[in-house]
């Protein structure tokens, strides 16, 4: 147990992860026949890999690293359409960090703004909002992606750009939302999931509702979660108690953070905003039925694709991965990272080819960090 | 950028835009109360609430506070988000308006 001194408090730890072991126990779970618990959101894979959380657990638990990392679900194409945005002389192309080095099939936005594109790193849609009063004679497109947790805030800019009448701004909007592909994954025949972590952020805007159908129609459990490791680690029990007992329910173990009933103002921002797509494109998923948002038609001023003539609408859309990129399976539990060919060889964090390997979010990438270290320790020890 | 920041708001800016100040971690930086706003906005200064993006989205307790932006640094996001806040800051200048100034 080499990580559990790390946590705020190893002894509590213990006891939850002595429970675990029990529960596992009880409900007969082995590392030939394991319960397989997804956890959704990125932030909780970060969290699990740093701190050991899937080997200080019995093998008789299997994490399924869920799609939740917007960086790492992004498709090629929307990086090219970007990329096409950004070039434009007149644009000043404004994003978050995380998405700098995704690949796309001509270049990644790093590329682009090596090239000479005006691109701006920024933290918040706010600077984005304030680059548009600041240079009146530019194009200022902000790149708008994440859930939930990131949707409210561009949707509130865009009520923002209104109300001031600032017609050169415009959100590129790439806004997911959670359920769907958890929907997808669920319909998919291989997949083999017993029950799920929520992630935490997310429930915070849209409340624990949104999952009621994991526990309904599909008779899985669903725990909401923290971000501390011990938070992930009672939710993980949460899961198991359900499953001992044959119950499959939606339960809030962050219930100190998310509210039932999410936070009413981002809601009616987004609802305001935004309407789902008949269908969006996931990088290793496919295209998912009503996964995506787009700018509500009474905003079209604000809506890049419709500004610029891109994306969606524009044209026949091709999908395509980097030759030999394993994203797709990695992402639905079929293979672990190391299983990947280029992981390691053709595809690190420094220069990385498919978008598990980019944010320290995506499975590949805390895989690399972590677990590759943690199998050298092992060997040694 | 998907994670949320503790941060606490130290001072309301524009009551109109719901804009405040809030200190996150030593940073002071002005993010939107629009979904945390109460009909007097001057009772949220003190609070503190977790930021994402630029937008205070839920106020929290200092207790929880300590134990978010903890977890936060074992991760590497509290460095990572403050460095964001920073390139955010920069990003407002072109190459050479941040040489004039």
């Amino acid at each position: 147990m080499r990580y559990v001194e790390e946590f705020r408090d190893p002894s509590a730890a213990r006891d939850v992860l002595r429970a675990i072991k029990d529960v596992t126990a009880e409900i007969g779970a082995t590392k030939e026949k394991p319960i397989h618990i997804m956890e959704i959101c990125g932030g909780h894979t970060h969290a699990i890999f740093r701190y050991g959380l899937d080997r200080l657990t019995p093998e008789g638990i299997e994490f399924i690293h869920g799609p939740g990392c917007p960086v790492c679900v992004l498709p090629m194409s929307r990086i090219d359409e970007c990329v096409e945005i950004a070039e434009r002389p007149e644009v000043i192309f404004a994003t978050f960090g995380d998405a700098m080095r995704v690949p796309g099939s001509r270049k990644s936005l790093m590329q682009a703004k090596a090239d000479g594109a005006d691109i701006r790193m920024v933290y918040s849609p706010l600077d984005a909002l304030e680059l548009a009063r600041r240079n009146p004679d530019r194009e200022v497109v902000f790149f708008g992606l994440g859930f939930e947790t990131t949707t409210p805030s561009t949707a509130l800019s865009i009520q923002q750009a209104s109300r001031e009448a600032l017609r050169n701004f415009s959100v590129f909007c790439n806004h997911i939302t959670v359920p769907p592909p958890i929907k997808a994954l669920l319909d998919d025949p291989y997949m083999v999931l017993d029950g799920f972590v929520g992630p935490g952020h997310v429930s915070m805007v849209i409340g624990t509702h949104p999952y009621d159908f994991i526990a309904k129609d599909y008779g899985k459990p669903i725990v909401v979660a923290g971000f501390e490791p011990l938070d992930l680690l009672q939710s993980v029990l949460m899961v198991l108690h359900q499953i001992r007992d044959g119950r499959a329910e939606v339960e809030n173990q962050y219930a100190r953070v998310v509210p039932e009933h999410g936070n009413p103002v981002s809601i009616a921002a987004i609802e305001d905003v935004y309407e789902p797509r008949p269908t969006f494109e996931w990088r290793g998923l496919g295209e998912i039925d009503a996964s995506g948002l787009r700018i509500r038609h009474a905003y079209r001023a604000y809506d890049a694709e419709e500004k610029f003539r891109v994306g969606y609408g524009a044209g026949p859309r091709i999908v395509s991965e980097p030759d030999g990129c394993a994203c797709g399976q990695v992402m639905t539990g079929r293979i672990k990272p190391p299983q990947c060919p280029q992981y390691g060889q053709g595809c690190t964090p420094e220069m990385p080819l498919g978008a598990l390997m980019v944010s320290s979010e995506g499975a590949c990438a805390a895989y690399f960090q972590y677990s590759a270290n943690d199998d050298v320790m092992e060997a040694a020890e | 950028m998907c994670l949320g920041i503790p941060g606490q708001i130290v001072e309301i800016t524009d009551a109109t835009r719901l804009m405040a100040i809030a200190d996150i971690s030593g940073v002071r930086r002005e993010v939107s109360v629009a979904c945390v706003a109460t009909p007097d906005l001057s009772d949220l200064i003190g609070e503190w609430a977790l930021i994402h993006v630029g937008f205070a989205m839920s106020v929290i307790d200092e207790g929880e506070a300590e134990k978010t932006l903890e977890a936060l640094r074992g991760l590497g996001e509290a460095q990572e988000t403050l460095e964001a806040m920073a390139q955010g800051d920069a990003a407002l200048h072109t190459p050479a308006e941040r040489v004039a100034s």
